[in-house]
């Protein structure tokens, strides 16, 4: 490891490294002066005058494996495929999930849940939910970066806002259909599987084709 | 003196004023907007009003709103009297100096002759250097009375920084007053529109290039500005006006810019032939090749404004380049600068000078 470099008497002697610097930094400054003269009149447009990205109006592109707020997939017919199995929710560092799971009225799925909360505020953004998932439930490729709110509760993000990523705080209406703690309408039990599947599902003679299809991820 | 001519002077004095506080306004925007481009950025470019950004401008506006609205706070256990005239000392002396500047040459109108220059002041170098002396008071007051530590630090460091310097500052033009033989700012001026061997005009820089740089050095430290900012020093102590806030603190902001103006005057006028343009005498241009351009005196004068004002342009946009290049000094570099470097070289610059006048001009004076 080199110690301290003795400077050179070219160096001591300062007016030349200044002159130097001078030249360094006045050539940004007319290369970019030039750039940004010109791209008023639509010119040179590729040449980039400044590595910054105005931010709000011109995002910055994200890598596709960038983890940002988190999304529930949906099937065709609008329910979670969460089938309420509890490994996200066991696997997070930070216990931000929390899931109430209920029953199913399809044999085959079983669960589904009646609540799904993450409290963004104390997300450490780890990615282990989206890897932990063995129903490709969850995801963390909504690109929505500008969370801040301005109080902690604003924070948690209920089930209407994970299945529709563009949904923000205040949520005015409940768009979902089948039974879920409605934390709109004061924590209630809303919906019922009627109006997803129509009268008395788990009656019917042919229940295994009536849901066949349904396992398709609605990107 | 009549009327009129107590009229003309207010007159001078605002065109004066307008120029440099303006001048010294729009520095918060070229330094928000050089800096940024010097380093491949944008800049401020938000204030907008009904959607108009206009690159920028509107923040300096956006400035002055805040610091007017700002509560202004004085510190318990301060000085409330010398907490207050601190400030207005500071921006009082270094608007004051611009008094002795000359701006542009004779203007006749209606057999009135005209000095553009608003105090007609035979010893206006002197009184300019008193001037900008006496801004280092403002500087000292503040840190004496804001009763902090980091204010009082900043204080000790300007009235340091400030003797290591002004005496490279002075010596330096000494030789200039040497070789122009005035002290008067307007003559030394029209001392500078002759030429050197018929082509090189006889500016300063060409016959002091040693004390050009020596006085462009001492004069950004007069600024106390990077790379010479060690009174403020703001990542360090952050200065003598920590305790200051609202148009107070803007006073001493505004201060520094109005310095650099000052000095970017001071170097046109003392070093690049002030309002002169090279080869335009009062009748027109000439030519070292014979050829002559009669010019309307009038135009004469105007374009003497216009070549002032351009050349304290580029020396503020040089200023301002150097101070976004290069680091704080440290306080001993400071010292070494000051005491070992710049003033044995003024002092031999003055020597050097004195014994090529007097061999050109044996038996002079």
């Amino acid at each position: 490891m080199p110690r301290k470099r003795e400077l050179t008497f070219w160096e001591q002697i300062y007016i030349p490294e200044i002159i130097r610097g001078v030249w360094l930094t006045s050539a940004h400054f007319f290369r970019n002066l030039f750039l940004h003269t010109v791209h008023r009149f639509g010119l040179f447009k590729d040449l980039p005058a400044a590595v910054t990205f105005q931010y709000p109006e011109q995002p910055r592109p994200l890598e596709p494996r960038f983890r940002s707020r988190h999304r529930l997939t949906v099937r065709e017919e609008g329910t979670p495929r969460c089938v309420g199995c509890m490994l996200c929710e066991t696997v997070c560092p930070a216990k931000c999930i929390t899931i109430v799971a209920g029953e199913h009225p399809d044999p085959n799925v079983e669960k589904y849940p009646v609540r799904f909360d993450i409290d963004l505020g104390v997300c450490v953004y780890c990615g282990y939910c989206v890897e932990a998932c063995p129903e490709d439930a969850i995801r963390m490729d909504t690109d929505i970066l500008d969370i801040a709110a301005y109080s902690r509760d604003a924070m948690k993000l209920d089930i209407h806002e994970l299945m529709d990523p563009k949904l923000r705080k205040p949520v005015a209406e409940c768009q979902l259909k089948f039974p879920h703690q409605c934390a709109i309408h004061g924590n209630q039990i809303e919906g019922s599987w009627e109006s997803v599947y129509g009268s008395h599902p788990r009656e019917s003679e042919d229940r295994d084709s009536r849901f066949r299809g349904n396992d398709k991820v609605v990107e | 003196m009549t009327g009129v001519d107590l009229l003309i002077k207010l007159a001078l004095a605002a065109i004066v004023f307008f120029g440099v506080l303006n001048l010294a306004g729009l520095h918060t925007w070229v330094e928000r907007k050089q800096s940024a481009i010097m380093q491949d950025r944008i800049g401020a470019n938000r204030a907008s009003i009904f959607g108009i950004r206009l690159f920028g401008l509107f923040h300096p506006l956006a400035d002055a709103v805040k610091m007017f609205v700002k509560e202004d706070f004085i510190p318990a256990g301060a000085n409330r009297f010398l907490h207050t005239l601190a400030p207005f000392l500071s921006v009082f002396f270094a608007l004051a100096a611009f008094a002795g500047i000359p701006f542009g040459d004779r203007l006749m109108i209606g057999g009135r002759v005209i000095d553009l220059q608003v105090a007609k002041i035979d010893v206006a170098l002197l009184y300019i250097f008193a001037m900008l002396s006496l801004g280092v008071y403002g500087v000292i007051l503040a840190g004496y009375a804001s009763r902090n530590n980091y204010a009082f630090l900043g204080a000790l460091r300007a009235s340091a920084q400030m003797i290591s310097y002004e005496i490279a500052l002075g010596i330096s033009i000494v030789g200039v007053v040497m070789i122009f033989g005035t002290l008067d700012l307007q003559e030394l001026v029209r001392a500078q529109g002759a030429t050197l061997f018929g082509i090189i005009p006889k500016w300063g820089i060409v016959v002091q290039p040693v004390a050009f740089f020596i006085f462009l050095t001492a004069a950004m430290a007069e600024t106390k500005r990077v790379p010479f900012d060690l009174p403020e020093g703001e990542s360090e102590i952050i200065g003598y006006f920590v305790e200051y806030s609202g148009m107070k603190f803007g006073m001493f902001f505004l201060t520094d810019f109005v310095e650099t103006v000052m000095v970017a005057c001071l170097a046109t006028t003392l070093f690049f032939g002030g309002w002169q343009i090279p080869y335009l005498l009062p009748d027109g241009f000439h030519f070292p090749w014979g050829a002559v351009l009669p010019v309307n005196p009038l135009a004469v004068v105007l374009l003497g404004i216009g070549s002032f004002s351009l050349k304290v342009l580029a020396f503020c946009w040089l200023f301002m380049t150097i101070r976004w290049t290069l680091p704080r000094f440290r306080y001993d570099q400071l010292m070494h600068l000051g005491w070992k470097i710049l003033f044995p070289i003024s002092i031999a610059n003055v020597l050097v000078t004195g014994l090529v006048l007097a061999l050109l001009h044996p038996g002079g004076w």
